[in-house]
């Protein structure tokens, strides 16, 4: 069928900000969907509140909506645009909520809005749990013993019925939020009660647990005409029962004999026939390990994270294909992006073996149960690809960056073998590695085996990683064993440790006996067919592919995977980056291993690499394409650590140099930097014991911020305020040492503003400085930001220009700069310097109109700003406001504080903008989630510090007509102030208690604020959590609660909902 | 750790050699095709009579995962010359191994090269087309490697897998002849899965013969090699068309085409595992499941009562025909899974509908 006629104009929802659950794989579909619409003609209008994103760029649609994605606004915007159609199954879950609710609500039918691809029948089928049973019933799939609930007690007599363990999910939310395995009745209860509340529509499905069995799951495309095919077999090597998200998956499946095979093919087939879904479909199966038995598990009827990484996998763009599919095309009319010869309409075949490994933020939550089950907890992931099990699997674990780069944690070396035994029982995300220290102390396969039922085929291969281990510990390193060691995937500094030698002699022999990696194609084909895509993976076998072209070339290192503090970004950086080159005329060169983003489609650089980011493996591309140089400085700090290592082996570092990011980073040498240009900073000392502590903060005076000097992202930093907590922090939080000092800085508590500039040596480009609500103590990224500023006065913005152009010129940055300053009594401090792009850079590039990475790739280049066109200094200010919001997952990650401070907590961000601050401000906070209650009661409890600020934010709520609800001692001191207080008891208070109120929704919003420390056992902890379980929102800064309650004020009598088109922002200098 | 592997190589016509990790007893001559569906079938592959005489790549780069269960054999042994691979599973895992991969190849005396960067010789052979080639120990003479490549092409593929005897198998109501050309189990037990019975007789069986047992249809089977090596059958074929609903497979697609004026071609490289096929009279397309080196010349076609009702939608090549006012259709793939309605027809038309 040739593409519809009457389409014209299509509206596509983007997935909105990022959170555990839904990544940067809406970005490469939303983008690819976008640019396939427009290369058949349509006007695109997006809708999307995440400004990290390649696909809110002003050239990737025609009209681009970076509003709240919720059914009011997009009903303004369909009025306002007048779109025919809607494109919504490439927003992820979002976009199928919306879709149904826009139908449900008759805004569709209202507006002559006719909903492309699967249709809203189709989707209900995959989602709706009742509607599913009966469709799979009907073509007699088997699903697992189910039942839908929506009281606790219906939930208990299916348990009765059936027995335990029960699997729990609640209706209609992402990655599984609220569920869980319940093993008897109390957890039942549990599990069921708090799923319920998260469930949109309070249903549970509760089934028969299949805990145990392999989880296989395709990805299949159907059109219009009924014609199906499977991009990819999949295959978890954590049985059922671990989040698929959550689980280390192989592609194609590997343990499977052909009749399973195509037993689970055909009915993935069957099934999606059935709903008739029209576009990408992901199907999930459990298959008995010792019969033919198997179990529908789920479906989704869109594209999905898992479409992400078989796309990537394979080579097929499942998303640009779905989105064709939906404008009418069949699978056979559509061409094969990667031969260019032949159809969309076959089966990819590989032959290769891809690992998908998630990367957990636990590193950031140090807190937070580890523990995986049906609840996703990765922020992202990583992707390797190579010819063996082996080999990819170690290649993806030097690709997570978690500080190894093998499969072995050496934190593990300290337990006992029993405890290592006990170990392997827990199903955490360091299982892997539990489970390769079991088999190095000499645990036996089947001991692992019967308590983790992974099967033995991997088992056996990590089995074969480990004998490789004794087999370099005890042998002469001959060139065949290294060979083999390189085919298993060994890095150069594995084998070197092994042996006894440095990386750099296992590179240099590999180099003497001509061991080096060979670049294979990823065609989707098995070479079947000539490839037209530059898409690579290396192994170490015979026939490299690559064919290096004669022309300049650079290197752009990507950024790795989604984790916190490293966000899509980071890749919306790197995209750019590669653009810019081509503009110029370079030929490009991505390497990065994260399936999910845009950097990592084929048709984004001239060549991409999938590879890990290690010095080796990036030497190794280096050395085979001989590049100009690289560029580092938009792969967030993944690449930024790439740096010095690179330079020392001779790599050009384009851009900013090596020693401009050590005189950012070495403090000596920033201290010396700030000096020389007069610039001031906070007060502070390097510490190295407790002692010295105490002294640098008496000498710098309290409060003091703390953080170990070896870490970076804020990572352990707390804000002390006494002698007692400093000892605290000392002694439990850091282990400071000669090697590792501990720095002591004096809290200074101001505005927080930021700037990003570019500078090309000689001028300095100020595109923006933003301003931040919270104070300074939040971390940058967990504020809310403000462009242009609000508050700050004429002289202060002349010394932030002024302080902006002496780091830029002083640091002899070439490219981008990012600034933090904190203004106090109109003075300006400055807290940090990096001479690299920053997380903030899509959202100022994309409010101020200045397209700030491509002007910083061409200064790195070489190409002056006023060259380009552009006139040095701060640009003028819009008339609008731009407002960027952070976006949590905290209800992803039980016993995790929520509470706001110099750890970053934050999954992703939103962005909100209006000619009227307040408005622009209330959109963020509408598009972040916080569920802003427009009447009922405010619970305020605060630390005795913030007890004055709360008079007026209380006042200012009650005035609105919120009941304000205080513990004992607040309630004292506001009722003092003259604001009317209804008591809430504090736990153990009598009853009911705070969070008895909570659960009973007598409470609409909490503004919390503790006495400093973290002592989980507070009761604060235990409120801001259970708001967490209850969906309400939690304020945990005295600025955010003062900001909304203005805002709140300001837009009590105006309309909230109003769009602008980031089009219509455009103005001119 | 086990004992020290031997080494050997295959050698291709055009003098390219890799080497690897050889398991075998005996040399391997034959023609050299890659095929990308080994992932999984291999075991299947392996017995698949049509690989007769050839040395099998597999693109995959890891074989024997799933072991090795008698159940999945689709002829009485593997009659595949050699295989090249990348790494042999020895530890495989699926309830339905019996044993490794390794055993069996050993059993069925097909010499094996492992440890081989297959993908390099599936692009020589994409862009070179098949070859000859050898598998041989590491220590093998010039001589010796040269006389093997000299050897002369073989075409007596069908008479080495055909059955020996006539025999029958199944209890289901109409009553099916199958000419064996190199049939294999799946085409038995999709037939049966039609509720036929089936009467296989021997590929030199003449049409007399066939008619006299009065069966419903006719099958002609899958197999090896070029069909212009298979007169006899050519022969046979012709006399049957007309006389009873007749369904052709693979080379049983080639032969009947033949039989009705066609001619065929050898490709390049052949199909061999998962392609896409439209059905012309349906619109419709669906992966097949394939394995064939020759293909029908869609010129020889012009002029005759033969209607294209399949192309490959890669290549455009002739996949289906029906042979108009004789009730006989064929295919150049093996009609299952969703191709399971092409059955439906032939069993249609045995019961004159």
């Amino acid at each position: 069928m040739p593409k519809l006629t009457d389409v014209k104009k299509v509206l596509v929802i983007g997935s909105g900000p990022i959170i555990i659950g839904q990544a940067a794989e809406f970005d490469y579909a939303g983008t690819q969907a976008c640019r396939a619409l427009k290369e058949e003609g349509f006007e695109v209008v997006l809708v999307n509140s995440n400004p990290a994103t390649i696909m809110t760029d002003v050239n990737i649609a025609d009209r681009v909506y970076v509003e709240p994605v919720n059914v009011e606004f997009l009903e303004n915007i369909i009025k306002r645009e007048r779109p025919d159609s809607l494109l919504a199954t490439l927003g992820g879950q979002v976009g199928l909520n919306l879709a149904m609710a826009l139908e449900e609500k008759g805004i569709l039918a209202d507006y002559n809005v006719k909903l492309l691809g699967t249709q809203i029948s189709a989707i209900k089928r995959g989602e709706d749990r009742e509607l599913f049973k009966e469709a799979m019933e009907k073509i007699h799939q088997p699903i697992p013993e189910s039942t839908i609930v929506e009281t606790i007690m219906a939930a208990c007599e299916f348990g009765r019925q059936i027995g335990y363990p029960l699997i729990v999910r609640p209706a209609y939310t992402l990655g599984g939020t609220g569920g869980g395995i319940a093993h008897d009745e109390d957890e039942l209860v549990d599990i069921v009660q708090k799923g319920l509340g998260y469930s949109p529509i309070g249903q549970c499905l509760i089934e028969r647990s299949i805990a145990g069995w392999k989880e296989i799951e395709f990805e299949v495309i159907r059109d219009a005409a009924d014609n199906c095919i499977t991009v990819c077999s999949m295959e978890n090597v954590d049985p059922v029962g671990v989040h698929t998200g959550d689980s280390v998956v192989v592609a194609p499946a590997q343990t499977l004999n052909e009749r399973e095979l195509t037993l689970l093919r055909q009915a993935s087939i069957d099934i999606v026939r059935e709903l008739g879904v029209c576009g990408g479909c992901n199907v999930q199966l459990a298959l008995d390990p010792f019969s033919e038995n198997y179990y529908v598990i789920e479906v989704n009827p869109r594209v999905s994270r898992s479409s992400a990484l078989a796309s990537k996998a394979t080579g097929y763009p499942i998303a640009k294909v779905t989105s064709k599919i939906a404008i009418g095309y069949t699978l056979d009319e559509i061409e094969n992006a990667v031969t260019k010869t032949t159809k969309a309409c076959f089966e990819p075949t590989v032959d290769y073996i891809v690992l998908k490994f998630p990367r957990w933020p636990f590193d950031k939550f140090v807190t937070a149960d580890r523990t995986l089950g049906t609840q996703m907890k990765a922020t992202g992931e990583v992707m390797a690809i190579e010819r063996s099990f082996e080999a990819s699997l170690l290649k993806a674990i030097r690709s997570l960056e978690i500080g190894l780069i093998h499969l072995e944690m050496p934190e593990l070396k300290d337990l006992s073998d029993d405890e290592i035994k006990e170990r392997v029982k827990r199903i955490d995300d360091e299982r892997l590695f539990v489970i390769a220290e079991a088999i190095r102390r000499g645990v036996t396969i089947d001991y692992i085996y019967d308590i983790t039922k992974m099967d033995k085929w991997f088992l056996h291969k990590i089995t074969n990683i480990i004998n490789m281990e004794a087999t370099l510990k005890n042998e002469e390193l001959t060139p065949a064993l290294l060979l083999k060691a390189k085919k298993m995937g060994f890095a150069d500094p594995v084998i070197g440790k092994l042996v006894g030698k440095d990386a750099f002699e296992i590179r240099a022999m590999r180099k003497e006996n001509n061991i080096l990696p060979a670049y294979k194609i990823v065609d989707t084909c098995a070479a079947e067919f000539e490839a037209a895509t530059p898409y690579y993976y290396s192994t170490y076998e015979n026939e490299d592919e690559v064919t290096v072209s004669d022309r300049k070339k650079v290197v752009v290192l990507g950024s790795g995977p989604i984790r916190i503090g490293q966000g899509v970004e980071f890749d919306y950086c790197s995209v750019h980056s590669v653009w810019a080159l081509r503009e110029m005329g370079y030929e490009t060169i991505i390497i990065n291993n994260n399936p999910e983003t845009v950097s990592t489609d084929f048709d984004i650089s001239d060549k991409l690499y999938f590879e890990p980011l290690t010095l080796e493996d990036v030497l190794n591309v280096i050395e085979k394409e001989q590049p100009e140089g690289v560029i580092v400085q938009f792969g967030g700090q993944t690449a930024i650590n790439l740096a010095g290592p690179l330079a020392k082996c001779g790599v050009k570092i384009l851009g900013s140099s090596v020693d401009s990011i050590d005189r950012a980073e070495d403090r000596e040498r920033f201290e010396q930097l700030l000096t020389d240009c007069d610039i001031p900073r906070p007060k502070g000392h390097t510490v190295f014991d407790t002692e010295g502590a105490l002294r640098a903060a008496a000498d710098v005076g309290y409060p003091v911020m703390v953080r170990p000097s070896y870490v970076l992202g804020g990572r352990a930093m707390e804000i002390v305020y006494n002698d007692d907590e400093l000892r605290n922090y000392m002694t439990y939080a850091v282990k400071a040492s000669q090697e590792h000092p501990v720095l002591v800085d004096h809290y200074l508590q101001g505005r927080e503003v930021e700037v990003d500039a570019i500078c090309d040596g000689n001028d300095v480009l100020i595109p923006g400085i933003m301003e931040h609500v919270e104070r300074a103590g939040v971390h940058s990224d967990d504020s809310i930001a403000v462009y242009p500023p609000i508050s700050l006065s004429e002289s202060v913005i002349k010394t932030i220009i002024k302080y902006t152009n002496k780091m830029a010129l002083g640091l002899e940055v070439k490219g981008m700069i990012n600034i933090q300053y904190i203004v106090r009594d109109n003075e300006v401090f400055v807290i940090e310097v990096n001479p690299r792009s920053s997380r903030t850079v899509p959202f100022l590039s994309k409010v101020t109109g200045v397209p700030m990475i491509n002007v910083a790739t061409k200064a790195a280049m070489g190409i002056g700003i006023r060259e380009q066109g552009y006139r040095p200094g701060l640009k003028l200010f819009p008339d609008y406001y731009a407002v960027k919001a952070p976006v949590f997952s905290f209800n992803k990650m039980s016993n995790v504080d929520i509470t706001l401070g110099p750890e970053m907590k934050s999954t992703g961000e939103v962005m909100a903008c209006d000619y009227q601050f307040s408005r622009a401000l209330y959109k963020a906070c509408i598009a972040s989630n916080i569920n802003v209650p427009n009447e009922g009661a405010i619970l305020i409890t605060v630390s005795d510090l913030d007890k004055p600020e709360a008079i007026e934010i209380a006042k200012g709520f009650a005035d609105l007509g919120y009941e304000i609800m205080a513990t004992t001692g607040t309630k004292a001191y506001l009722e003092e102030q003259g604001v009317p207080v209804r008591i809430a008891n504090k736990l153990g208070e009598g009853v009911p208690t705070i969070i008895d109120e909570i659960k009973a929704g007598h409470i609409s919003m909490v503004i919390n604020t503790t006495n400093h420390g973290r002592d989980s056992e507070r009761d604060g902890f235990k409120i801001r959590r259970s708001t967490v379980e209850h969906a309400i929102a939690c304020l945990t800064s005295m600025d955010t609660a003062r900001e909304l309650q203005r805002v709140m004020s300001a837009m009590r009598r105006r309309r909230v909902v109003s769009v602008i088109a980031l089009q219509d922002l455009a103005w001119e200098d | 750790m086990h004992e020290i592997t031997k080494k050997g190589k295959l050698i291709l016509a055009d003098g390219s050699v890799y080497e690897g990790d050889f398991y075998g007893k005996r040399n391997a001559v034959g023609e050299v095709v890659f095929t990308t569906g080994g992932m999984c079938g291999y075991q299947e592959m392996l017995t698949d009579p049509t690989y007769c005489g050839q040395i099998m790549v597999l693109t995959y780069p890891i074989v024997g995962n799933a072991g090795v269960n008698n159940m999945f054999n689709q002829s009485r042994k593997a009659y595949c010359q050699g295989l090249v691979i990348g790494e042999l599973c020895d530890y495989p895992s699926n309830w339905r191994s019996e044993r490794s991969l390794e055993d069996f190849l050993d059993e069925q005396d097909i010499p094996t090269l492992a440890g081989i960067d297959t993908r390099s010789i599936t692009r020589k052979i994409r862009d070179n087309g098949v070859m000859k080639g050898v598998i041989v120990p590491a220590e093998a003479s010039e001589a010796e490697i040269a006389e093997l490549l000299a050897a002369p092409e073989v075409h007596d593929q069908v008479a080495q897998v055909t059955t020996k005897e006539t025999y029958t198998v199944g209890e289901g109501k109409l009553h099916v002849a199958v000419l064996d050309l190199g049939l294999k189990k799946k085409v038995t037990s999709f037939l049966m899965g039609m509720d036929c019975h089936l009467t296989v007789f021997p590929a030199s069986t003449t049409a007399e013969e066939i008619l006299r047992h009065n069966p419903n249809g006719i099958v002609i089977t899958n197999g090896p090699g070029n069909p212009e090596d298979v007169p006899a059958a050519v022969e046979t074929v012709k006399a049957l068309l007309g006389k009873k609903p007749m369904l052709g497979i693979c080379l049983g697609h080639l032969v009947m085409a033949l039989a009705n004026g066609a001619a065929a071609t050898k490709m390049k490289f052949g199909h061999h595992g998962n392609q896409p096929v439209k059905g012309l009279e349906t619109g419709r397309v669906y992966i097949s499941a394939q394995n064939h080196g020759y293909v029908v010349d869609a010129a020889s076609l012009e002029g005759k009562d033969i209607t294209v009702t399949h192309v490959a939608l890669n290549d455009g090549t002739v996949e289906g025909l029906k042979y108009e006012g004789k009730n006989a259709l064929s295919v150049q793939f093996l009609p299952d899974g969703e191709h399971t309605y092409l059955l439906k027809s032939f069993v249609d038309m045995m019961e004159g509908r």
